[in-house]
């Protein structure tokens, strides 16, 4: 590579850098707008206009904070806890294409940081390692309620990432490609919402959870945790927390956008020099929809109760999950084999399921048996949940 | 191959952004935050009360059951992702094959459901 092709690199990272940068802190803005009208206050309204300035402002505060590290901690693990927590979500966005392509200086120059072959388990694992600093920020803390939300959002992430990971593969099988930008173009026709809207479903729900963002902030659920895994940390420490959650939700955003929504795809009336615009603005409005979504998620639902949280995801999301892979199977290889007359059979197929998970779901739904008073936990006992 | 690496370069290059933004905000909240500690402030968090007891306390073991069982369907997503890519050309052979795998995967948390894992109070 020569030096254009250096520059090129550099100038390409940083945009996309400050770009994330720039759209959490207004994402932060409009997440505080929109609650705020829907609690009837007025929200933010002093730094800048409008207010949009007001994570600006919050960031700046806390670079002149105190950084506290309790005696009780352990130092190293205490300091890297929220650079480990702020990584994952830049690093999954690295895969996201955020628009066509631009031709400068005689080069094209894809709207897409890496365009990795294994797009779609990059992000699995990406959104996997943002649970490392949760856990080492709790357990360094040397607190209670740090430890105790770190142990429980470990364990709620844990098990929305399977029912996550499930819907991923569901789109992997029905696109056959595990690449971002042959994702974009299979969708060109109907995007993938459609045909997969049950994964589409499962996937938001197991995102939410992911982020840790409510209904499911059991984490820092701050009536009884006080602030969970982060109740310990403050100054600078605490924004790069703050900054990592908020961008994993973004990237989250864009994840779904990718796979679901057919990405940057849109309509766009104009051609030649400007033509990669369109794309760009689809690709933002397209998140602002989703972050919107989440958003109204956040205003409407209560925060649930843990052990529900856990059923949830464990007897209904993965179960779930597993079968609409097999429909997906089944329905991607029948017309292969059969042809036209294979889609009939794939449709039977999937009535036939919905009918029996009808049926057997109410077996399931009253207390089994075992589960009954013996064998649980003695009365008086507490142990910390 | 050389897009192969070249990719991955691009990955490197953003860790090494996020490194840049890390060690510029460390340094910049060192040069101008306060840093006064004293015994008071430095003690763990308890809503103005002296902390009792050791921060590191025991947690309940389905914690570790659950750990167990996410590692058993994290192995099983390791097998799902290449069988979902191969899956159109191999046909319905990989279907039944991965159902029949599926279906042990099923009939486990079946169990463990029945043997009353999953319930947590």
């Amino acid at each position: 590579m020569d030096w254009v092709g250096w520059a090129i690199l550099v100038v390409r990272v940083a945009i996309v850098f400050f770009g994330l940068l720039i759209s959490v802190m207004l994402y932060i803005w409009m997440e505080r707008k929109v609650i705020a009208d829907m609690q009837t206050r007025v929200g933010p309204l002093r730094a800048g206009p409008r207010g949009v300035l007001i994570t600006l402002a919050d960031g700046i505060k806390l670079f002149f904070k105190e950084g506290i590290t309790p005696t009780a901690a352990d130092h190293p693990v205490y300091a890297v806890a929220p650079i480990l927590a702020m990584f994952p979500g830049f690093l999954a966005f690295c895969v996201i294409p955020f628009g066509t392509s631009v031709t400068l200086f005689g080069r094209e120059i894809p709207f897409q940081l890496a365009d990795l072959n294994i797009g779609i388990l990059w992000i699995l694992a990406m959104t996997s390692l943002s649970v490392y600093g949760v856990v080492l920020a709790g357990w360094s803390s040397g607190s209670n309620y740090p430890l105790l939300g770190a142990v429980r959002s470990s364990a709620q992430m844990i098990s929305y990432e399977v029912g996550m990971g499930l819907a991923l593969v569901a789109v992997l099988m029905y696109s056959g490609t595990l690449r971002m930008s042959e994702l974009i173009a299979a969708q060109d026709t109907v995007w993938n919402v459609i045909p997969q809207f049950p994964a589409f479903v499962v996937f938001l729900i197991g995102a939410i959870a992911e982020t840790n963002r409510p209904p499911f902030d059991l984490a820092e659920a701050e009536s009884e945790l006080v602030a969970g895994f982060h109740t310990e940390y403050s100054g600078i420490k605490f924004a790069m927390f703050y900054l990592g959650e908020y961008v994993s939700t973004v990237t989250v955003a864009a994840v779904a956008v990718t796979l679901f929504l057919g990405g940057w795809r849109g309509w766009w009336p104009f051609d030649g020099a400007v033509a990669w615009i369109g794309p760009l603005l689809w690709f933002v409005l397209k998140i602002t929809a989703v972050i919107y979504v989440l958003i109204l998620v956040r205003a409407t639902l209560p925060r649930m109760r843990y052990d529900r949280l856990m059923n949830f995801g464990w007897k209904v999301l993965i179960p779930f999950g597993l079968v609409w892979v097999m429909i997906t199977g089944v329905v991607v290889v029948l017309p292969q084999e059969y042809g036209n007359r294979g889609r009939y059979i794939a449709g039977a197929v999937i009535v036939g399921a919905a009918a029996l998970a009808t049926l057997v779901a109410p077996l399931f739904s009253h207390r089994p048996a075992s589960e009954a008073e013996p064998g649980g936990q003695p009365e008086g006992r507490e142990v910390r949940a | 191959m050389s897009d192969y690496y070249s990719s991955y370069g691009v990955v490197l290059a953003v860790l090494t952004a996020g490194a840049l933004l890390v060690a510029v905000a460390f340094t910049t909240a060192r040069l101008v935050a306060p840093n006064a500690p004293n015994r008071e402030k430095l003690t763990t968090y308890e809503c103005g009360i002296d902390p009792v007891g050791d921060g590191w306390s025991q947690s309940h073991v389905r914690y570790y059951v659950y750990g167990f069982l996410f590692v058993i369907f994290d192995v099983e997503s390791v097998f799902l992702f290449p069988w979902a890519r191969v899956l159109e050309s191999i046909g319905y052979a990989a279907v039944v094959e991965m159902t029949i795998f599926i279906g042990i995967l099923a009939v486990g948390l079946l169990y463990a459901w029945r043997k009353g894992v999953l319930r947590w109070a």
